[in-house]
């Protein structure tokens, strides 16, 4: 059985009809066409699916889309300016080499722009432990901490 | 000058769509395309009675259910052997589906194809296999015994027997030198299997239009794919393209082609009209793709008083899994480059590689360098542990000094020639680890060690890559190679070359990798082969169109192609700014016009007076166009190396190994792109610490793998990786135009051997295995003090 739901993503509302098996993943990916959010595992360790769930960050692969209905979802898509310019958080990762084949990349973005939304000053502490449900297999994580803190410079002076 | 690239950090051209989700990875293509879905054993080793698919035929969405019985034969032969060797006197290969026994869990058994993974996996599901158990080698030990076989026609399980020997002063063997040591030692190693396990698993997406076939890969080498898929589905090459999209990771697993994915998919595809794709899961992923590095090592050395190695006797028993699709490369670079910065007196190496009812064994980054490093810097330890001698003491009293470049080890390499070390200063190397790590100040405590590790890696090997540059009218570079990219910033590094060698602002370079349909002739992306091969491929080739282009320029500004220099895009006399003529417009210019497209092309016109009327407008022995194509084929590899230090505290407790420092001192010649560089050194630094203390693949006795899941599989999180510090040596290659040698695997390699070194030096305990964990490392303290 399918079931009609809305999904406001990046913003815009999207009604889709979807199983109740489907998975969020899939069908920002699949029915969406927002394949900047990627599966690494599908048992939610790897954390390359996770986007936010009203702000929050979430293992996409992990949750069912008809049980976010109504929800609004932030997607890498949807990390970058109205204007198309980067975010802080994308600038740093590019200037600190934080991402080498990329696929992890989106999940890190997106649980890296709430960790700083929470805490825009985090240590070093503070940051591995933000980042530690994300697996990375090409960069060790020493760029990717470091790109943390230089986004987190980079806000302050937005700010 | 700011076309002056190479060298510099320049930032990443990949990144900007990578950070906005616009990156294509394979699953991200095709999203009409039907969904395939494997049935796999559940068996390490069966033979399959019957299928019974009726179950299935009536799940909704479903189009097409294949056994081997309903492949053609072409398509249902056995995989290719992709490197035979006369020692590989038993190669084996699977089917691309199994033909009647199955030889490993997850061996792929029944294709389903439906509208969507969901219903493909649902149809899987309700398909029956029945299968006869048959009992199922598992683990190097119970292989050698032979009782049971993997192959009914491979006696032993032995796919293959190589012994490889240098003989020393007097042609004396190392047995001999062994014996006649003042000193010896004898002892056993054991290094766990891990896997690649990039976070893109493989897929395959293809597209038949009823003559041409395109076939997307995540593959390392989309070339080999492209001859091999035309092969097997008797296609003629041309009507065959191959696109390798982004790859999100390979580590070597995706060097291994055709996968029976690869061949069926595309086969799918063809038969049913339908565009095809089958996306990997983890499961499958770690129960159908590839693992490396288990092998089991017995060490006789002989040596003198200050520690010079007279005779090395290494005998290693390799676990190749059930097929052997990749020849045994891994072995043979165990092997080789064991010897490492060193020259031992003699050396004896001899090698089975065995048969097991586990998943294949084919190269994972270092390709057997991390076991044969492992085996010699443990040699080196001990040899400094019984002689009560600095372990750096001994290592340096064992090297190759700088100037015995280029240095014979004697042996034949894994390119099929000799052993031959192009350059280096191991000397120095050490010197700038110790004082990195602080070695000689560094004060050791119970629970406190400090361990070292060296190594040599064949970098760069052959037989060729090629590059292709074309300059068009718009006055933009278009750079292809053959090879493909899974996140070494290729788009980049070449674009830094290209733009230094044609002095164009590197804005204006593109850089296409891993399309067929750019580029043909091409071997593929392992072996750390990619700046080297093809980087001096793009530079060859851009000579030759910098040269093109300031012969055409020196035509239109009536001057000495000698006297023409190139910057920002223009091409001017040296001296006098006024004369010069763009890039852009040399490019017009050599492509003699009918037809004028804008005003730039309209110069090219026969009725432009550009052209002399008196000769052809493409002259005798010239093509039209401004680009050029070059190849560049190495002699032999180029031989990066390095040296790791690190600093370990074990709790008195619970054994946890905590990492306090680790250091890097590396030498891969020229580099190209610091940035890039270090971000590999250290993304193979956590390779290594994963397969150091936490990754291994836990067969059970029935052959099942109990930790396939990236929960039960521990790869480090940000959480057990330390900050490394790097520092930088350069010893240009002489055997390239660039002076460059290869630098992806670096990081990797030595890893085990160091935290062993800095575990055992903070614990008093020979540390003989690796991965070590802490409930490994309570056990050998228990044993201890038993």
């Amino acid at each position: 059985m399918e079931h009609e739901i809305t999904l406001v993503v990046n913003g815009t509302a999207r009604r889709v009809r979807v199983p109740a098996r489907r998975l969020l993943s899939d069908c920002l990916r699949h029915d969406l066409g927002l394949t900047g959010t990627h599966v690494g595992c599908e048992h939610g360790v790897c954390g390359c699916c996770t986007v936010l769930l009203d702000g929050r960050p979430v293992r996409s692969c992990l949750t069912f889309a008809v049980t976010v209905d109504g929800a609004g979802i932030t997607t890498v898509e949807g990390l970058a300016g109205p204007d198309g310019g980067l975010s802080a958080v994308q600038r740093a990762f590019a200037e600190c080499h934080g991402l080498q084949c990329g696929f992890c990349t989106p999940g890190f973005l997106c649980t890296v722009t709430a960790l700083l939304r929470e805490n825009p000053v985090p240590t070093d502490d503070e940051v591995t432990e933000g980042i530690s449900g994300n697996l990375c297999r090409c960069t060790g994580y020493q760029n990717i901490v470091k790109a943390v803190h230089r986004a987190a410079e980079l806000l302050a002076e937005e700010s | 000058m700011t076309t002056r690239l190479f060298g510099e950090a320049v930032q990443r051209r990949e990144d900007p769509r990578l950070l906005t989700g616009q990156g294509r990875y394979l699953d991200d293509l095709g999203r009409e395309a039907l969904a395939a879905a494997f049935v796999r054993s559940p068996h390490a080793h069966a033979r399959v009675r019957d299928i019974d698919v009726a179950g299935a035929l009536d799940v909704p969405g479903l189009v097409a259910i294949y056994t081997w019985e309903d492949l053609p034969e072409r398509v249902g032969r056995a995989l290719p052997l992709l490197i035979p060797h006369p020692a590989l006197t038993h190669g084996r290969t699977a089917h691309p589906l199994a033909r009647d026994v199955v030889r490993h869990v997850g061996e792929p058994v029944v294709m389903v194809v439906a509208a969507d993974r969901y219903a493909a996996e649902d149809a899987c599901a309700l398909i029956e296999v029945d299968y006869e158990p048959l009992k199922p080698v598992v683990g190097i030990e119970e292989a050698v015994q032979g009782a049971q076989l993997v192959h009914e026609d491979v006696p032993g399980n032995v796919g293959a027997h190589l012994v490889q020997e240098v003989a020393g002063t007097g042609g004396r063997g190392a047995r001999e030198a062994i014996e006649t040591s003042p000193h010896t030692l004898a002892f056993r190693l054991d290094i766990e299997r891990s896997a690649s396990m990039p976070l893109e698993g493989r897929g395959v997406y293809a597209r038949w239009d009823g003559r041409d076939l395109r076939v997307y890969s995540s593959t390392q080498t989309s070339t080999s794919v492209r001859m091999a898929v035309a092969a097997a589905l008797g296609l003629p090459l041309p009507q065959v393209e191959v696109i390798a999209p982004d790859v999100g990771g390979g580590f070597g697993v995706k060097i291994v082609h055709p996968w029976p994915e690869e061949v069926l998919v595309p086969w799918a595809a063809m038969t049913l009209g339908r565009e095809i794709k089958w996306t990997e899961d983890r499961r499958e992923h770690f129960i159908s793709s590839a693992h490396e590095r288990g092998q089991v090592q017995y060490v006789r050395v002989g040596f003198d008083d200050d520690g010079r190695v007279l005779g090395l006797d290494v005998t290693i028993l390799h676990d190749h899994g059930a097929y052997t699709p990749y020849g045994i490369i891994v072995p043979i670079v165990t092997s080789t480059q064991l010897l490492g910065p060193y020259k031992p007196g003699s050396y004896r190496v001899e090698f089975t590689a065995v048969y097991t009812n586990t998943v294949q064994v084919t190269p994972y980054r270092g390709a057997g360098r991390p076991q044969g490093v492992f085996c010699m810097e443990r040699t080196m330890d001990k040899i400094a542990r019984y002689l009560g001698k600095d372990r750096t003491e001994v290592r340096a009293a064992n090297f190759i000094r700088p100037d015995e470049f280029p240095y014979d080890q004697g042996m034949t390499f894994q390119d099929g020639r000799p052993l031959i070390y192009d350059s280096g200063d191991y000397p120095e190397m050490l010197r700038m680890i110790k004082e990195l790590i602080g070695w000689d100040a560094f004060e050791r405590r119970p629970g406190l060690g400090i361990g070292i590790g060296c190594y040599v890696e064949g970098t760069g090997v052959g037989p060729y890559e090629g590059g292709h540059v074309q300059i068009t009218s718009d006055g933009r570079v278009h750079v292809s190679t053959g090879l493909t990219s899974q996140g070494q910033g290729h788009e980049t590094a070449f674009a830094q070359i290209a733009a230094t060698e044609l002095g164009v602002p590197i804005e204006r370079v593109s850089v296409v990798t891993g399309d067929t349909r750019r580029f043909g002739y091409a071997v593929g992306t392992f072996a750390s082969r990619a700046a080297v091969v093809s980087g001096n491929a793009i530079a060859l080739a851009c000579r030759k169109v910098r040269e093109k282009a300031l012969r055409i320029a020196a035509d239109a500004l009536e001057a000495n192609p000698d006297d023409l220099d190139i910057a920002e895009g223009i091409v001017h006399v040296a001296g006098t700014p006024s004369a010069a003529i763009p890039l852009s417009t040399v490019a017009v210019l050599a492509n003699p016009l009918r037809y004028a497209f804008d005003e730039e092309t309209a110069k090219a016109t026969q009725f432009a007076g550009s052209a002399a009327p008196d000769r052809p407008p493409v002259a005798e022995g010239e093509e039209p166009g401004l680009e050029g194509r070059d190849y560049y084929s190495p002699i032999r590899s180029t031989f990066a190396a390095g040296m790791h230090a690190a600093i370990v505290e074990t709790d008195p407790d619970t054994a946890e190994i905590r990492i306090l420092r680790y250091a890097v001192v590396h030498d891969c010649g020229r580099l190209i792109n610091p940035m890039i560089v270090e971000g590999q050194i250290h993304g193979g630094v956590a390779q290594g610490i994963g397969g150091a203390l936490y990754e291994r693949m836990v067969y059970d006795q029935h052959g099942q793998l109990v930790n396939a899941s990236f929960m039960d599989f521990l790869m480090p999180y940000a959480t057990e990786i330390p900050h490394v510090e790097t520092g930088h040596l350069e010893t240009p290659s002489p055997l390239n135009p660039l002076g460059i040698k290869g630098a992806g695997e670096a990081g990797v390699i030595p890893v085990s051997a160091v935290i062993a070194s800095a575990v055992e030096d903070a614990e008093g305990i020979e540390i003989n295995r690796m991965p070590i964990s802490p409930s490994e490392l309570f056990d050998l303290r228990a044993a201890r003090t038993d």
